[in-house]
């Protein structure tokens, strides 16, 4: 099986080898994935600052720059480089990450990033790709390489055992009207499971692009329910997009649950990644007691 | 046109250096600023930028006469340079320590490109702090960046100095490096005319003040 990160690797090295605009900036993390001899891939060592920053030159230059590293190592450490490197100097680029918030939490939480789309949306003009499989990863990345915008792909290991198609708004795949749910990326599996264990009547969209926001999908699909109660479950620091959705519904009195990574306290325990998954209740038990709690009545 | 006292005496430690680079040295015009060829320079110590506003001015990039509006709710010009704004400036700049990298990313740019064009990156002695410029120092050796130029103004704003000095900083990490009186036209002219294969850092001293 394709993992999302052999398919990124795998798109940009089809994509760089006949596109002159591509480049790659790495700070280790992958480099052996991309093709050392071209002089547009380039591995500046283990610095993360300068990696945003010549990203941000190769930009200015007129290239196209993929940059790509572990999450944390990315958007956390030079954030202000992203801040004013990229969107100061009016570029773009496509940044692109690994380990989620995360995927292999043997390694504590110095490699561990649930607030990267949080720190994302601090910054106006990015487009935000949280990808739910494989082979979601290449037409989300393809048009994200043809474009001039600045654009974050979150990459997982977790997955959906299926794909669906990419492109703008929301995707219902459920219909009801008790309300709705809105499950992103990778969390669609446990949501559907969660709602199915419940026999919760309500419609369920999906979405692997979270930036822009769907605001009319959203709107339409709870104009078409009984209840405008809405559920929001992201695999990142909850409540991550509650105030987009208060903005879609403001004319329309609403009720609001954001579930995500929680936000009160910092875990200090390693173990899997389905561990972290039920401390935080997203795993399909803890989904299902939120989905019963919030859509009783 | 006035700042305060600290970013007063970072335009007049830049003064000299800034005249001679858009007098001399920049293959670069109001009329080029988006040719792909061009020199490209980047302020990268983007305090103090009255002198940097005052020389784009004389060279016809900016109309002299909004520079008496600078920081204004409708001036271009604030205490920072900012490039969409202002015609001719390459770079957004304030933040200190951004300059340098984003300078060896232009460059490899420019290379890629197979460009005539070179860049030129200014920086302040007391923004050589910044762990970022450090990273950047190496990277641009390792890659051999060789036409991009880094112009050091030491105005002696470090807090605690550089042991061996700033061009050995440069040097030890493979940048061929000089040192200049960065009042002397005709020495900062013959250093930043001097041939280089490789990266190359111009340290300007600032030891008087107008």
């Amino acid at each position: 099986m394709t993992t999302m990160r052999q398919a990124f690797v795998k798109t940009v090295n089809d994509e760089i080898s006949h596109d002159p605009r591509i480049a790659v900036v790495t700070a280790v993390i992958s480099s052996n994935e991309f093709p050392q001899e071209n002089e547009r891939v380039v591995d500046v060592g283990i610095r993360e600052q300068t990696m945003v920053g010549v990203a941000g030159g190769l930009a200015l230059a007129g290239l196209r720059p993929v940059v790509h590293s572990y999450a944390p190592f990315l958007v956390e450490r030079p954030y202000e480089q992203i801040k004013l490197d990229i969107g100061h100097q009016d570029v773009g680029a496509v940044f692109v990450s690994i380990g989620a918030s995360y995927d292999d939490p043997a390694w504590g939480r110095t490699h561990q990033s649930p607030g990267d789309v949080a720190l994302f949306d601090t910054l106006p003009g990015w487009t935000v790709h949280v990808p739910g499989h494989a082979d979601e990863v290449t037409p989300l990345l393809r048009q994200a390489l043809k474009d001039d915008n600045r654009v974050y792909v979150r990459l997982s290991l977790h997955e959906n055992t299926q794909a669906y198609p990419v492109g703008e708004g929301f995707t219902a795949l459920r219909h009801g009207k008790r309300g709705v749910v809105l499950a992103v990326g990778p969390m669609l599996d446990r949501v559907l499971k969660a709602v199915d264990s419940e026999n919760a009547d309500v419609t369920v969209l999906y979405t692997a692009t979270v930036r822009p926001f769907d605001s009319d999908g959203l709107r339409k699909a709870v104009q078409e329910t009984d209840h405008a109660d809405v559920m929001v479950v992201e695999p990142y620091l909850e409540g991550t997009s509650s105030h987009l959705v208060s903005d879609s519904l403001q004319l329309i009195p609403h009720r609001v649950r954001c579930i995500g990574v929680k936000r009160h306290a910092e875990l200090r325990n390693y173990g899997t990644a389905e561990d972290h998954d039920a401390a935080h209740d997203l795993d399909v038990v803890g989904l299902g007691s939120a989905v019963r709690s919030f859509f009783r009545g | 046109m006035a700042g305060d006292e600290k970013h007063e005496w970072a335009a007049a430690s830049t003064i000299d250096v800034l005249w001679v680079l858009y007098d001399q040295i920049l293959n670069v015009t109001p009329a080029t600023v988006d040719d792909p060829d061009r020199d490209r320079f980047l302020l990268s110590k983007g305090h103090g930028p009255m002198a940097y506003y005052a020389v784009l001015a004389e060279k016809g990039f900016i109309d002299e006469s909004i520079l008496d509006e600078w920081t204004s709710w409708d001036s271009p010009l604030g205490q920072h340079p900012d490039r969409v704004l202002v015609p001719g400036v390459e770079i957004s700049s304030g933040s200190l320590g951004h300059g340098l990298p984003i300078a060896v990313g232009t460059a490899i740019g420019q290379r890629v490109h197979k460009s005539r064009g070179r860049t030129f990156v200014l920086v302040g002695d007391g923004e050589l702090d910044e762990g970022s410029n450090h990273e950047a120092i190496a990277v641009a050796a390792r890659l051999n960046v060789a036409n991009l130029t880094a112009i050091v103004i030491d105005n002696r704003s470090a807090m605690y100095g550089w042991p061996g000095g700033i061009a050995r900083r440069f040097a030890v990490e493979g940048w061929q490096a000089t040192e200049i009186d960065g009042r002397d036209h005709e020495a900062v002219f013959a250093a930043l005319t001097a041939p280089h294969d490789r990266p190359y850092a111009v340290v300007a001293k600032i030891e008087r003040s107008y």
